[in-house]
Formats: C-alpha cells, structure tokens, sequence
C-alpha cells in the first residue's frame, strides 16, 4: 500500500478550446476541453489540469465556463490556473469548480498571493507553477508564458513558496516543453529532493520510458502531458500498465 | 431521497452536488440551522483549514442542529474534514472544540513524508462496513490532507485504515454516523460506490 504516481493530462486552453504549441509558441487547435476531459476520466487519468495560457480579462467569463463544463464531467480532481492575480481572481475558478488552483506569474510579483489563497482554501488547493530553464548549472524562473526571466533561481523559489503555503509544486521545464524528447529529469530532481510537497513534472513526455524516469530518477510525484494524449499517441491505460510492469505504484484503471 | 449539504462557505460543496446529481440524487445546500433539523440525511464536506470550518458551524449557528439531527439518528457523513470535526478537536486549531462525538485529538502527519498526503492510495480493511460494500480490496482513493485520526483512542469506530508516515483513519462508522478521510467525490468510480453505499444507508 503506497501512495500511486499520478498520471494528469493537461489541457492548455485559450480559454474555449484546446491549444498546443513548441516551447511556449506556435500553437495550434487540438480540441474540445469537455469531450477531452470526458475522456480523460474514462481512461483512468488521475486528475486533470486546464490552464488558461492567453489569460486575457476579457476571455475570463469563457474560460470559467469551460471550467463549469468540465468540472461537471469529472469524477476526478481538477487544477486550473493561468492569469490568477487575486484571492478573487482563485475564488472565481474554485467556484467555478477546480479543486486547485495553480499560480505563476503573479506569485512571483507578490509572492504573499500564496499564503493569502492557503489560509482561504488549505494549502491542498494551492499549486505553485514553476516554469524552469536551464542557466549554466542551476535553472532559472521563466514568467509571463515561459517569456521573460524573473532572475529568481528555480530550486529557492519552490522552497520558498511551499514554505509561503503552497501544496504543490508544478513544475514545468521550458527547454523541454513541446520537444517529446522526455522530462527534464535533473531540473525535477533538484526540486523534488529539496522541497517537502509533490512535485508535478511538466514538459517534453513522449515516451512510457520517460515517465518510468521521471518517476524512478526524477523522484516525481505526479506527471503531466499534453499532446501525446490529446493526439491519442498515448493510452493513458498502456502508459500505467507499463510502468505498474516496472514496480511503479500506479493506479490501475478500473 | 434529498441529501443535505451543509454549506459553510468553503470547501467542495460544488464537486459533492456533482458527484450525487451523477448518481441521480436531490441535494440541497444548507447554510441555515432550519433545514438541517428537518433532513434525511445530512453530509459534511469540507477542504482547507479545521479552523475555517469550526468557526464557520458556530457562526451560523449550525452546530446544535447538526448533534440534534445526528443524535435523533439521521443518516450522517463527514468527509475530509467533515471526518475531523466529529472528534474531541485537532491540532491544527488547538483551542477549538470539534463537534466531539467520538474521542480524541487530530493530529499532523509525520513531517518524514511530503505533506499534504495527495493523491490516490489504497485502504487497508479492518471490518465490514456497508460503507465499503462492492468495493474491491484494492480500490484506490483520492486524499488530500495534512491532518488525520491517528491516535484515535476509540478503534473501535475504526472500518479502515491508510497509511502514509504513519496509519490513519481513512473510513469509520458509527450507528449513524459515517465519516471518510478520502474524496468520494473525487475517487472516480470507487468514490461513487462509497457514495452510493452512504445512499443505501439512507434509503
């Protein structure tokens, strides 16, 4: 009896439907978030993130929308984020229906939005999201969408936010993202060795062999995907049969 | 059958109306202390802090009704931190009294391990318990929580256990009274079946 690795497909969305890019940029459509979601919780996915990566005021409405839709199909837990700037901006998608909310851009601004949504929701709802490039031997923090450096070093600002009340750790590697040439298994390490929450490894999946590492040497809690599961590339099923053929704790779908 | 929610504005009183509208069952949200005198059956949700939750049943007065209901037999069921609250109090708020219906103190989970225990882990059963009716021995459930009935000194209210840094009280019974650690409404189908069960309860 362990605690299972979670497998979490993530859908970054412009707010309506599902988007993809490479490193940030060049996105193109993949899809409906609700018909994804649905499938998702059929499959045995363990929880799911929707990130809203255009973030603008005005697609606000829609993109809680879309998190109303999904929220009523699942049967599972349920991150969203991207553009929280206030504790209103949380109440918003929690009401909406998330069972956790993932900060970035904003925390780094005003690092006290974590401690301010850990009192409101319990530090189980708050996920810090980290984007991660490498610089020289250590990595930096990426704001605004992967863009810009926030001159802050990656593996201070997870402790530093999990010590503030965050819950978790989402970790995203903004070299690796979009590439398919697997998780960035130094970067998860550090963090997931330093740190005392989960720690959800994000970017570059293509492989099962990628998420048996990410797991095995990247000590990762959690692992998220994109587009090997929207394009189908990867049953999330085979994916879990194959690492629980490995030793690894998962939760075999029912 | 009408299930009643209490609602005391946090928590996730939202994805539990979901997970029963799903099963096909009326709820209803109540804030108040009226309705919870008239229920079926009553259910706890309740995420985030042990303090927001206490303050919030003596602020709205809810506590009084919620003993009457349970003491006159009226089907009952905590989740999360609707299992906490039925205990004498937690360390996460030391100075609050919980609803203490059953003996003992919540305490943290060891800091040996990452916290909060998040994340889907499997049971270990101690009794039979309708609660747990055609759920395999296997099951996994969805937790999220720092805080547990580790030394809960009344075992006997005890259906089953998980263990993560240490063992804890994941499922307990007691006449009317039920109560899960874990997030049925979160546990995919394995939570819907302890869901359904609680309903059986009811019916």
């Amino acid at each position: 009896m362990r605690l299972a690795r979670r497998i979490i497909p993530c859908l970054d969305t412009d707010g309506a439907r599902v988007v993809k890019g490479v490193n940030f940029v060049r996105l193109r459509d993949a899809g409906d978030p609700v018909a994804l979601a649905m499938r998702y919780n059929a499959e045995g996915a363990d929880e799911l993130v929707v990130l809203d990566i255009a973030a603008s005021r005005d697609r606000r409405p829609t993109f809680l929308e879309t998190i109303r839709r999904v929220a009523a199909e699942l049967a599972i837990p349920l991150t969203a984020g991207g553009g929280i700037r206030s504790l209103d901006d949380a109440r918003a998608v929690v009401r909406a229906g998330a069972d956790k909310v993932t900060v970035n851009t904003a925390a780094v601004a005003r690092p006290a939005l974590i401690s301010e949504l850990s009192r409101e929701f319990g530090a189980q709802a708050v996920v810090l999201a980290i984007d991660a490039k490498r610089a020289g031997s250590r990595w930096h923090v990426m704001v605004r969408g992967g863009r810009d450096s926030a001159s802050l070093d990656a593996v201070s600002w997870a402790k530093h936010g999990a010590s503030l009340g965050a819950g978790e750790i989402l970790l995203t590697s903004v070299d690796r993202d979009g590439t398919q040439s697997g998780f960035d298994i130094p970067l998860t390490a550090a963090i997931s060795r330093e740190v005392l929450v989960p720690v959800m490894a994000s970017g570059g999946a293509k492989l099962p062999e990628h998420f048996a590492q990410i797991f095995i040497e990247g000590a990762a809690d959690a692992a998220l995907a994109a587009s090997i599961f929207h394009d189908s590339v990867q049953p999330i099923r085979e994916l879990k049969n194959f690492l629980a053929a490995k030793g690894i704790e998962v939760r075999l779908p029912c | 059958m009408n299930v009643t929610l209490l609602d005391y504005g946090a928590g996730n009183v939202t994805s539990v109306e979901r997970a029963l509208q799903r099963l096909g069952v009326a709820s209803t949200r109540a804030s108040a202390p009226e309705p919870i005198a008239t229920a079926e059956a009553l259910l706890l949700p309740g995420v985030g802090h042990y303090a927001t939750l206490i303050r919030a049943l003596d602020e709205r007065a809810l506590r009084q009704p919620l003993l009457e209901a349970i003491r006159r037999g009226v089907p009952f069921l905590g989740i999360c931190l609707g299992l906490q609250a039925l205990y004498e109090s937690s360390e996460e708020a030391p100075d609050l009294t919980g609803l203490d219906l059953l003996p003992g103190q919540i305490r943290a989970l060891p800091a040996k391990v990452k916290l909060p225990h998040m994340g889907w882990n499997q049971l270990s059963i101690k009794r039979n318990s309708p609660l747990l009716a055609n759920i395999g021995a296997d099951a996994y459930f969805y937790f999220a929580h720092s805080y547990a009935a580790v030394d809960a000194n009344d075992r006997g209210v005890c259906v089953a256990t998980c263990t993560y840094g240490e063992e804890f009280v994941a499922v307990l019974e007691r006449g009317n009274i039920s109560a899960v650690q874990f997030h049925p409404e979160k546990s995919g189908a394995a939570g819907a079946q302890v869901l359904r069960n609680f309903l059986g309860l009811v019916a």
